[in-house]
């Protein structure tokens, strides 16, 4: 089939709306679903932070399993269970293949989360979160490694006089330790699952 | 005989769960009122509720008190450049026309100073101050500490 120019115009014409809508919707798309991937800033996070038990776990010891982790705390009476139950419900839809999926609790209120108890609030979710709370230095270095941000701030009429504000997304991690993105607050499980879905 | 299964069907279907009771006050209907399971009665629970105001003046949420909590307060989950807080709120407006929602990620009452720990099926009354229309007492049920809202079906919907 031979073209005319008219014709080579317009498919050229074509193909250039093509790559601008593209260039348009893809980082769009990744907004939108509540996923925001950064391919220019792959980086590893790295802890080491004691568990409910006071055993030490750090990054390397998840090697090979996508790590689902969430900076929060336990006293925290909105956006925790809500992020929680999200990974929750991730977790079962996932079925076999959560074997291949470690969901992570890092308090950030690591001391008074100890107190309160930190295996019971992470199995009141699911069983496969592993709840984690270090010493301040120790939380404040998985933080920063995380590129994330939390502080303590004065409540006078909060529990203990205090309430802590906290990045709230949820981090992907990969099997090599990358870190693959994050899924913003409020995304919903049925995102969450079909984005791991296409990676495992 | 036979009809009596498809009865018994219609009759549960019709007997809403608690959280699905509507209350009023004034213009304001007071709907959806739910809270969350407790891991004990140590980490304070939360508040959640629907309010429509059918009139033409505005309105506002000052208060809420329950003998469930020694402290309960408004609270908003605010996200603003990638970090939540949650600031206290002295009012939250009721607009004349407009829907309140207390919902996940929102305003929010918080439950501090729990009296016992909330399990799933519980209910409690919850006593809501309005600026304008003046108080009104709800119950509210404790669903699962994974729900995300109660599941009502309203008739005519």
């Amino acid at each position: 089939m031979r073209l005319t120019m008219l014709q080579k115009i317009l498919w050229g014409a074509a193909g250039l709306a093509t790559v601008a809508w593209l260039g348009w919707i893809i980082p769009q798309a990744n907004t939108k679903a509540g996923i925001t991937f950064d391919e220019a800033s792959v980086f590893r996070p790295e802890f080491s932070l004691a568990d409910a038990s006071g055993t030490l776990r750090s990054n390397a010891d998840f090697s090979g399993k996508f790590l689902l982790v969430f900076f929060g705390f336990t006293n925290c009476p909105d956006v925790c269970p809500t992020t929680l139950s999200e990974v929750a419900q991730v977790m079962d839809d996932l079925g076999p293949d959560s074997a291949r999926v470690q969901p992570l609790f890092i308090s950030v209120d690591p001391e008074r989360d100890r107190k309160l108890g930190l295996a019971d609030f992470t199995a009141a979710f699911h069983t496969a979160i592993i709840g984690l709370a270090g010493t301040e230095a120790e939380t404040r270095a998985a933080a920063d490694s995380f590129k994330i941000y939390y502080e303590r701030e004065t409540d006078p009429a909060g529990p203990d006089g205090y309430t802590m504000s906290h990045s709230p997304a949820l981090y992907l991690i990969g099997p090599e330790g990358d870190w693959l993105g994050q899924f913003s607050y409020g995304t919903s499980a049925a995102v969450i699952l079909a984005d791991l879905q296409s990676r495992l | 005989m036979k009809h009596l299964i498809p009865a018994l069907l219609v009759l549960m279907a019709a007997t809403p769960a608690l959280a699905c009771e509507t209350y009023t006050v004034g213009d304001l209907t007071i709907e959806h009122a739910w809270s969350r399971a407790t891991i004990g009665a140590g980490r304070p629970a939360v508040f959640y509720v629907e309010i429509t105001n059918a009139g033409s003046v505005d309105d506002a949420l000052v208060s809420i008190a329950s003998p469930a909590a020694a402290s309960p307060m408004l609270h908003e989950t605010v996200v603003t450049d990638g970090i939540a807080s949650m600031p206290h709120a002295m009012s939250i407006p009721v607009p004349a026309g407009q829907t309140l929602n207390l919902a996940p990620g929102g305003y929010h009452g918080m439950l501090m100073g729990l009296t016992t720990a909330l399990n799933e099926g519980d209910s409690f009354p919850m006593t809501l101050t309005f600026q304008k229309a003046g108080d009104v007492t709800v119950n509210v049920e404790v669903l699962s500490l994974r729900a995300e809202g109660p599941d009502c079906v309203h008739a005519g919907q």
